[in-house]
């Protein structure tokens, strides 16, 4: 078995990808962050923790955060939403804020029920969240790979908060890696 | 039981700087009625989020008051923001429910705090610093003047009575009404 192979490929993964998402956050001047817990989000969601010049919101349930996005762009700060994309289900109806009123916004989307995914009731959602998204009038950008992560990060903060555009980044779950199920 | 109408213009009267989210239906109606402000943010959808706008807003903004004025059939929507908020804790911002403990918009069908469910209490469970229920006119400069110095985060339910008012139209460009609130509050 591999496994020592896969466990590292995992660690070097996850300590670099939520590192350039963060540094593009503190780029384009992100002073609100709102989430609901994630284990694929959990060390940008520390960074952000950590970070005085953000403030950290934990939701209980994704579409607070929508409105978490238009108070703050009213207040006159950038907002980020941090989310699986179960949560983008929960959204859908509140993204016509978004549309109705020209809010920037980035989403970062976390992928479930991709890419070896083992729970199956995580699948109906996953499968269709960037045709959601792309309904709700959001631009998607999906990324395999971590090499392409700090350029379309970037690019996708710019267009949100330059452009007042909708703009999501789903993470896939070959990105993320698979859910550990052995313990 | 409060006058919607009069009660809403009593707490926006000297408003000074206050800034101000409706909830869609009756209350973005009860708070044009009162006078239109750049610094009105009114809704006209996105029902359940009246509060988290709120507390988004606040956070941008700690030196100046903010104001959520919505419905019960909003406020019960998005329940949960009351925890979301009851965490940060924003001691500039104030949520008054207008409640009829109806849906007006749809025709008046019951909502759940007419079968007794308490908003007032959920938001103290959620560790609002003040909340409370008023239900006579003359309590409302009192709620007043918690809008502007009272210690947040704050939620008020006001008893209204049942009845349909006529309706007052604000702006309803989404665009516009953004864009004229983020103008006056840089100016």
């Amino acid at each position: 078995m591999p496994s020592g192979t896969i466990l590292q490929t995992l660690a070097k993964i996850e300590t670099s990808w939520p590192d350039t998402i963060y540094a593009h956050l503190r780029r384009v001047g992100v002073r609100q962050v709102g989430y609901v817990p994630d284990a694929g989000h959990s060390r940008l969601i520390e960074h952000c923790q950590a970070d005085n010049s953000i403030t950290d919101v934990v939701l209980t349930t994704e579409e607070e955060g929508v409105g978490l996005v238009a108070g703050a762009a009213l207040g006159g700060q950038r907002a980020a939403l941090l989310m699986q994309s179960s949560g983008v289900g929960n959204c859908i109806n509140m993204f016509s804020l978004l549309k109705n009123c020209g809010f920037g916004c980035v989403i970062f989307v976390t992928m479930r029920g991709e890419f070896g995914e083992f729970n199956p009731w995580q699948v109906p959602m996953g499968a269709i969240t960037e045709d959601v998204l792309r309904l709700a009038g959001f631009l998607t950008y999906r990324i395999d790979e971590a090499d392409d992560i700090d350029d379309v990060v970037g690019a996708a903060c710019d267009m949100a908060f330059d452009g007042n555009l909708q703009v999501a980044i789903l993470l896939s779950q070959r990105l993320i890696g698979r859910k550990q199920w052995t313990k | 039981m409060l006058d919607r109408r009069a009660f809403v213009k009593e707490l926006l009267s000297d408003r000074g700087d206050l800034l101000v989210v409706s909830g869609l239906g009756s209350p973005t109606y009860d708070t044009a009625a009162a006078g239109d402000h750049p610094l009105n943010f009114y809704l006209w959808g996105a029902m359940g989020g009246t509060a988290m706008i709120g507390l988004g807003l606040a956070l941008a903004q700690p030196n100046r008051r903010v104001a959520v004025l919505t419905g019960d059939g909003d406020m019960l929507m998005g329940i949960g923001s009351l925890a979301t908020i009851g965490v940060k804790q924003p001691n500039n911002l104030a949520i008054v429910v207008l409640d009829n403990a109806h849906y007006g918009e749809t025709g008046m069908q019951p909502s759940a705090t007419k079968s007794g469910i308490d908003l007032v209490a959920t938001a103290l469970a959620c560790r609002f610093k003040l909340a409370r229920a008023v239900s006579r006119i003359e309590e409302a400069t009192g709620v007043r003047e918690l809008l502007h110095s009272g210690e947040g985060p704050i939620l008020v339910s006001a008893r209204i009575k049942e009845e349909d008012v006529p309706r007052v139209l604000p702006i309803r460009d989404g665009h516009v009404i953004k864009n004229r609130f983020i103008e006056a509050l840089k100016s």
